[in-house]
């Protein structure tokens, strides 16, 4: 028992190798994801964020028909970097609504003059409140509505070009 | 002269690169008016984890979001919720993930027995230590 003993400090200390070793190689995931997945959106009623497009209320969302709902803001590069990527997305007849987070409507309408406005209704939370009640965690994220009004789907950050076939692919699996 | 205004006009300056058009939320940095209400927001505020600075409290972080979440939980405690209400509302949202206070989650068992286990044990080497003392 003794002699097995000995090799207890040398175990642990290739045990701890071991571990920090793994956690070396392994790739850090420091994506937050909702855990609201599954669930009906909870219910908000927004301001209006642009001047041309009608404000966005969580009753609003469930129209038997699958959408998407962007979370975005005017002060956020990577949304500019998506929003060639939602043109096709509507294109594609995909009905699209928004969330400006911590935004004012003058940088909303110039950013929608610059990078195009894709969407339907376009909600202003300007602190961050219903970004909070969505479990999400930063700008831009697109969160798959289904026809009940559930979230069925989170992406978070922008969507790429080869992000779209799949985000469709989840809007069917929504219907 | 006109180096003391360049200088004066930088002072004022607001950075380009801000994460927001807005100013911070009205009571992001603003305490309560009642110092048992603050007390208790500001416990709440210190074990909850920011979204944007994943290694800061909420309480610690200048960013906006975590602006915002502390405005937020100022005002929930304002209006009488309770802090662990507002915790148990966050981790049904972000998970456990999200609050510093570790739960009783089986998980987290190892972290609750470690202490009695190294305390038995250390009670256990005494013993044998005594023992072979008063033999000797």
């Amino acid at each position: 028992m003794r002699k097995l003993l000995i090799w207890l400090p040398l175990g642990l200390f290739l045990g701890f190798i071991a571990l920090f070793a793994s956690g070396l190689f392994q790739p850090d995931d420091r994506v937050i994801h909702s855990r609201l997945i599954g669930q009906p959106l909870p219910a908000f009623t927004l301001p209006a964020a642009a001047s041309d497009r009608p404000p966005l209320a969580s009753a609003q969302m469930a129209t038997g028909q699958p959408r998407l709902l962007n979370i975005f803001a005017s002060w956020c590069v990577p949304c500019a970097a998506e929003a060639p990527q939602l043109e096709t997305l509507k294109a594609a007849g995909v009905p699209i609504d928004a969330i400006a987070i911590r935004d004012a409507r003058p940088d909303v309408d110039a950013f929608l003059a610059r990078y195009g406005n894709p969407y339907a209704r376009i909600g202003l939370d300007a602190r961050s409140a219903v970004q909070i009640a969505l479990g999400s965690s930063g700008v831009p994220e697109t969160f798959v509505i289904d026809g009940k009004g559930r979230i069925a789907y989170q992406h978070i950050g922008d969507i790429r070009a080869d992000d779209v076939p799949m985000i469709l692919e989840k809007l069917r699996a929504a219907q | 002269m006109r180096l003391i205004m360049a200088f004066l006009l930088a002072l004022i300056a607001t950075p380009l690169a801000a994460q927001t058009a807005l100013p911070p939320a009205p009571w992001a940095d603003r305490q309560l008016a009642d110092p048992a209400q603050e007390r208790k927001a500001k416990a709440l505020m210190e074990t909850i984890r920011c979204l944007t600075c994943q290694s800061q409290s909420i309480a610690d972080s200048n960013a906006s979001m975590a602006g915002d979440m502390r405005s937020q939980i100022r005002e929930r405690i304002m209006a009488g919720e309770q802090p662990e209400a507002i915790r148990t509302w966050l981790i049904a949202r972000y998970g456990d993930w999200v609050s510093y206070e570790p739960t009783a989650a089986p998980i987290l068992w190892p972290l609750w027995g470690a202490p009695l286990l190294l305390l038995g044990l250390g009670l256990l080497l005494l013993r044998g230590r005594i023992k072979r003392k008063v033999r000797s």
